[in-house]
């Protein structure tokens, strides 16, 4: 009796299992092939994009359009534009962390005058993305001479109100006797904050700054605003700006390679960091 | 080692008074226990010893030195909270050393002063271990050792063994008086179980709604209770409690403890009262009983005696001197 709905269960299972597999690895193909035309487009010659029909195999321009994409670029060495992504999504994803690190301490453990208000008014913030505030944001940023500089990208997108409701909530979870233990033992504030508050929140600092590095890499208007200097030119904007004009012809083999480069700095990070915060995550299950 | 004194605190939170003036004494070396129900304040008392809470009014004293305004770490205190608030991320050694790295003590001395912590709470093993990786027991036994490495003057424990079953619970009971006498440190335990107040405290302290009622040795406290409180929250089943007019006398209520109850047949005795029922739980036998009046009574008898059964009659009598009486603000008469 209690045999046959198991075997029957195992069963489903089995064709739900097939069924599933099917239909992940169609949904993994959809979404990979433009990626793979794109690579197979980045290692063939420019006449074997133009001609019909398009080719499906890496043919053997591969090391050739790299090199060209990496040192000469259209406009500006693809190198120097990894760089300078690679700067920007840094240091955004780093400034965010630390500043909204800083202010949920400050709301979570300090008792200040109009503390709500300031919490409130932090959190209105994220009603005002960039793009909301671009404007006035280019006339501060142009008052300060900051245009086509790295302080001029980062700096304008370092407040983060999400991370700073993220720690926020974080630390309203860590029980009060931690923080009255530490004041026993005689740490200061920022001593408790550093050697204890900080390596608590490690996996989120990593889940964060996964989330915001991939927002600062893809940042696009922001810097097509203020930089006209090619050598500032970050990669996501870069990539438009060798699309052809009028009667140029696109080098897409190069693009090609340019849009495939740009995509592997977040798929590093993705990767590395996901080991660092999935290993967190199962180390305080435990 | 060090005495602490308490003169006239008092605690508001807001408009809400929560501690309505206390006075204690402590000698050094003293085991003091503070015992309540919830609610009645004994652990913001204790948390104002810490340093962890404001003192509205009065003031707080260890060692002669008047520390109202001063932070924890100089008051040369340590503290063991009920969830144990050890450092998650760090190991045993570390929690144990975080104070003394804070207070800058050579390397050498922290290494040496931790070990003899360890060895005295058998903690040695578990020394790079992660908090998460060990019993309740044995985070217990951390957060007493966070205290001793710092030798301080005074310990502070706030419910430590409410988080453990009840086995570790009798066991721990036990390490820490020995730890205590051992190392000679005054002591300030809060608790809301009678047992652990009864068999750790030299003098208890017995609080109900922010007042200390009773403050004295345990069996004393026992068998003098001053208050009407007193008398229904230490002991166990609790002190029968009948309207003094029923029986005559002085007061307006009269305590009497189960075992100084004895049945008798009926008609005999002072009273007469119906059986409820009777649980038989080995060495004693708890009978319970309704009154003429309605009043509920327990006795307590030697789980040897024959018991009545259900819906017997029975007599009840008790000397004069097991009698409690009070008055009708519930002050011992």
């Amino acid at each position: 009796m209690s045999r046959s709905p198991r075997s029957g269960m195992v069963e489903n299972r089995g064709l739900g299992l097939w069924l599933t597999h099917a239909g992940l690895i169609l949904g993994v193909a959809f979404i990979f092939f433009p990626i793979w035309l794109a690579f197979v487009a980045s290692t063939v010659s420019q006449p074997e994009i133009v001609h019909p029909p398009m080719p499906l195999v890496p043919g053997d321009q591969f090391f050739e359009n790299y090199r060209k994409a990496l040192v000469a670029g259209v406009n500006a060495p693809v190198a120097l534009m990894l760089l300078n992504s690679g700067v920007m999504a840094i240091g955004i994803a780093v400034g965010k962390i630390i500043i909204s690190l800083l202010s949920a301490f400050a709301i979570v453990y300090f008792r200040f005058p109009f503390r709500r208000v300031f919490f409130w008014l932090i959190f209105l913030t994220l009603m005002l993305p960039v793009e909301v505030r671009i404007v006035p944001t280019y006339e501060v940023v142009a008052g300060f001479g900051m245009l086509n500089s790295y302080s001029g990208l980062i700096l304008p997108l370092i407040a983060s109100a999400t991370a700073t409701f993220l720690f926020r909530q974080f630390f309203m979870t860590v029980p009060d006797e931690l923080a009255e233990a530490a004041r026993v033992d005689g740490a200061r504030p920022m001593q408790f904050f550093w050697d204890i508050l900080l390596p608590m929140s490690r996996t989120n600092i990593a889940a964060l700054f996964v989330i915001l590095f991939i927002y600062g890499w893809n940042q696009y208007l922001w810097p097509l605003l203020i930089t006209t200097d090619p050598s500032m030119n970050t990669i996501v904007m870069g990539i438009k700006q060798m699309f052809p004009s009028g009667d140029d012809i696109a080098d897409w083999p190069v693009i090609m390679a340019t849009s495939i480069l740009a995509m592997l700095p977040p798929v590093v990070v993705v990767i590395g960091m996901q080991r660092l915060f999935i290993r967190g995550l199962v180390e305080s299950e435990k | 080692m060090a005495t602490v004194t308490l003169n006239d605190v008092r605690k508001r939170f807001g408009t809400t008074q929560v501690i309505h003036g206390v006075d204690i004494d402590i000698a050094e070396g003293e085991f003091i226990v503070i015992v309540g129900p919830s609610g009645c304040g004994k652990s913001t008392l204790l948390r104002m010893v810490a340093g962890l809470e404001t003192v509205t009014e009065g003031e707080v004293r260890i060692n002669g030195e008047r520390v109202n305004d001063k932070e924890p770490m100089d008051r040369d205190i340590a503290m063991v909270f009920q969830n144990y608030a050890l450092y998650p991320h760090m190991s045993v050694f570390d929690n144990m050393a975080y104070g003394l790295k804070i207070a800058k003590t050579p390397r050498t001395e922290i290494a040496e002063r931790v070990q003899v912590a360890a060895k005295l709470l058998q903690l040695e093993p578990y020394l790079q271990r992660k908090p998460r990786e060990l019993s309740g027991g044995q985070r217990q036994r951390v957060a007493m050792g966070r205290a001793i490495v710092r030798k301080p003057a005074v310990f502070l424990f706030d419910e430590p063994l409410s988080n453990l079953d009840a086995k570790l619970r009798v066991q721990m009971r036990l390490e820490i008086k020995q730890l205590q006498r051992e190392l000679g440190v005054t002591a300030l335990y809060v608790t809301h179980d009678q047992v652990e107040a009864m068999t750790l405290a030299d003098r208890m302290v017995v609080m109900n709604a922010g007042r200390a009622d009773q403050i004295g040795a345990p069996l004393d406290v026992y068998a003098h209770p001053q208050t009407e409180f007193v008398a229904g929250f230490i002991g166990s089943p609790p002190t029968n409690f009948l309207d003094a007019a029923v029986l005559g006398g002085q007061g307006a209520r009269l305590g009497i403890r189960p075992e100084h109850v004895h049945p008798g047949p009926a008609g005999s005795g002072r009273i007469t009262a119906r059986v409820l029922d009777a649980e038989a739980l080995g060495a004693e036998t708890l009978i319970h009983t309704r009154l003429p009046s309605g009043e509920l009574l327990t006795v307590r008898q030697n789980g040897t005696t024959g018991c009545p059964g259900e819906g017997e009659e029975i007599g009840l009598d008790w000397a004069d001197a097991d009698e409690m009486r009070f008055g009708p603000d519930g002050r011992r008469i």
